[in-house]
């Protein structure tokens, strides 16, 4: 069925607010709202600014991320900029493109999120059957993390795999452990606390692919201490935004 | 009080689980407010002296939870004499159904064991459960991949046999939209449990597309967290009475049929 653009964006408006709700539901406070993966320029910047009104729409609930993409590396300098330089967003990702990133091309692009003391979401898994083409694993996301030791990353999915994930960014204290993407296996939270300590650990819903409540269950049910399910399902993340959030003049 | 459909006792092979011991099990779901679980054993997998898994599985059943546990044992058709596990799990176990793993014991649904195994089951007025994936396939151990079950047969098998009692478990990534409405949309009694349900406000859509009557609360505990089905429950928006249908007044309607009246009154 086509719709028209006017209908597409109804529905767009429509599924944040459902969106909105859902949080509600679950008494979450704030929303981290970044895009799935793009491979076309215009797309990425026509997604980028409907983040940008769902976050205006929203001030309340939602902080956005910025999109960007290696490929197209002086877009997206200039789209972080515009978005989150001179923009409302506060962090960069999920990245996730067509290129792996430890790849030189994402130097650029973390260095100017470090500019902005802007986290970075990177996209990782490590999957039995082997890897996307381009797509990344966490030992990538530690090699890129070495290289710039002033920024913080977040391991998105943590690889999936987690057992292995968690050990692969252990020795990178830049890199927190993210939790989203995968099924709620039980003792994926206590071992990623046991090996990590809590305040690397971070609560994510890949919503639109899973649920937040199959997500929020991997950290409601672990066996960890009530202070440590704070950390993950809030402290940490406002605590990697404090700088960016402050440097923006936000309120905490 | 809530029914959970989809419960594993022993242990998962390839690590060890919070509530992998009996006791611990039950009293983390008594904590649930889970009044009666159905029980299958992780041992039923990848064991092939099924006979003792099954006995197993009731000796647990009975020594702890007072009731709360009901056996469902397992079954794999493509070991000799399976027949004789059947009858025992009815007969000496007083089990009210089975539970299928046909990908970790190497047959299709297409495979003519399998229709054998169901009319089996209809004769003997069991209820099956039919689990369809236990491991996203990209995290399994590199040396045990076992892709989901192939669930296009199902539809056309189901409707071969009339009076088959169905519950389809973990089924995600094993049965895609269209089977599932074809599935649901015939007459016989088919179920759907929400352990692997995704999206936001899944087991709603999941109820919107194969009625209310026909979805059961399973969270696939101890392999999953149990306060991720529990969750999807609260996130569904539905009535406190949908919601009862699923924690607890499906579960029941489809045990009593079996026989198996008695499981369905002590424990809850």
């Amino acid at each position: 069925m086509q719709r028209s653009g006017q209908e597409r964006h109804a529905l767009r408006q429509e599924k944040d607010i459902f969106m909105v709700a859902c949080v509600n539901g679950h008494k979450l406070r704030k929303n981290l709202c970044f895009l799935r993966p793009l491979s076309q320029r215009r797309a990425l910047s026509e997604e980028n600014d409907r983040v940008m009104r769902a976050v205006r729409r929203f001030p309340n609930r939602a902080y956005g991320s910025v999109y960007l993409s290696p490929s197209y590396l002086d877009f997206s300098l200039e789209e972080f900029d515009r978005c989150v330089r001179d923009g409302p967003m506060v962090s960069v990702g999920e990245l996730e493109a067509d290129k792996r990133c430890n790849a030189p091309e994402l130097d650029p692009i973390v260095e100017q999120a470090v500019s902005m003391k802007a986290p970075i979401l990177q996209h990782t898994w490590l999957k039995v059957g082997g890897n996307e083409p381009g797509e990344s694993t966490p030992y990538d996301l530690v090699e890129l993390a070495e290289r710039h030791p002033q920024a913080s990353f977040i391991c998105a999915h943590t690889g999936g795999d987690w057992e292995q994930g968690i050990r692969i960014i252990r020795r990178a204290r830049n890199v927190s452990a993210e939790m989203a993407g995968f099924d709620p296996t039980s003792g994926t939270v206590e071992m990623a606390v046991r090996e990590l300590g809590a305040e690397r650990v971070i609560y994510g819903s890949d919503v639109g692919g899973r649920s937040f409540a199959s997500q929020l269950g991997k950290v409601m049910g672990a066996d960890i201490p009530e202070s440590a399910k704070r950390l993950i399902l809030g402290g940490n993340i406002r605590r990697l935004l404090t700088p960016i959030l402050q440097m923006k003049g936000y309120r905490l | 009080m809530i029914v959970d459909t989809n419960v594993s006792l022993s242990r998962w092979p390839f690590r060890r689980l919070v509530a992998d011991e009996p006791a611990e099990l039950v009293a983390r779901l008594r904590k649930q407010n889970v009044g009666q679980a159905w029980a299958g054993s992780f041992d039923g997998i990848l064991h092939k002296d099924i006979a003792s898994v099954n006995t197993r599985l009731v000796k647990h059943c009975r020594t702890f939870g007072q009731g709360m546990l009901v056996p469902f044992g397992s079954i794999n058709p493509k070991l000799p004499d399976w027949q004789e596990d059947v009858r025992r799990c009815q007969e000496e176990h007083h089990m009210p159904g089975i539970r299928l793993h046909p990908n970790y014991h190497g047959y299709t649904l297409n495979d003519p064991v399998f229709a054998e195994l169901l009319k089996l089951a209809v004769t003997r007025r069991m209820i099956v459960q039919l689990v369809l994936s236990m491991e996203d396939v990209r995290t399994q151990h590199p040396l045990m991949r076992v892709p989901p079950v192939d669930a296009a047969p199902l539809a056309d098998l189901f409707k071969n046999q009339p009076g088959l009692w169905l519950v389809v478990l973990n089924w995600t990534p094993g049965l895609r939209s269209g089977q599932l409405q074809t599935l649901s949309s015939s007459t016989g009694h088919v179920y759907f449990d929400i352990s692997t349900v995704e999206g936001v406000g899944g087991v709603a859509r999941l109820v919107e597309q194969v009625s209310l009557e026909r979805v059961l609360f399973g969270s696939n505990y101890p392999l999953f967290y149990f306060e991720s089905a529990l969750l999807k429950m609260q996130e569904s928006g539905l009535t406190e009475t949908q919601k009862n249908a699923l924690f607890e007044e499906n579960a029941r309607l489809l045990l009593a049929p079996t026989g198996r009246e008695g499981y369905a009154h002590k424990s809850l």
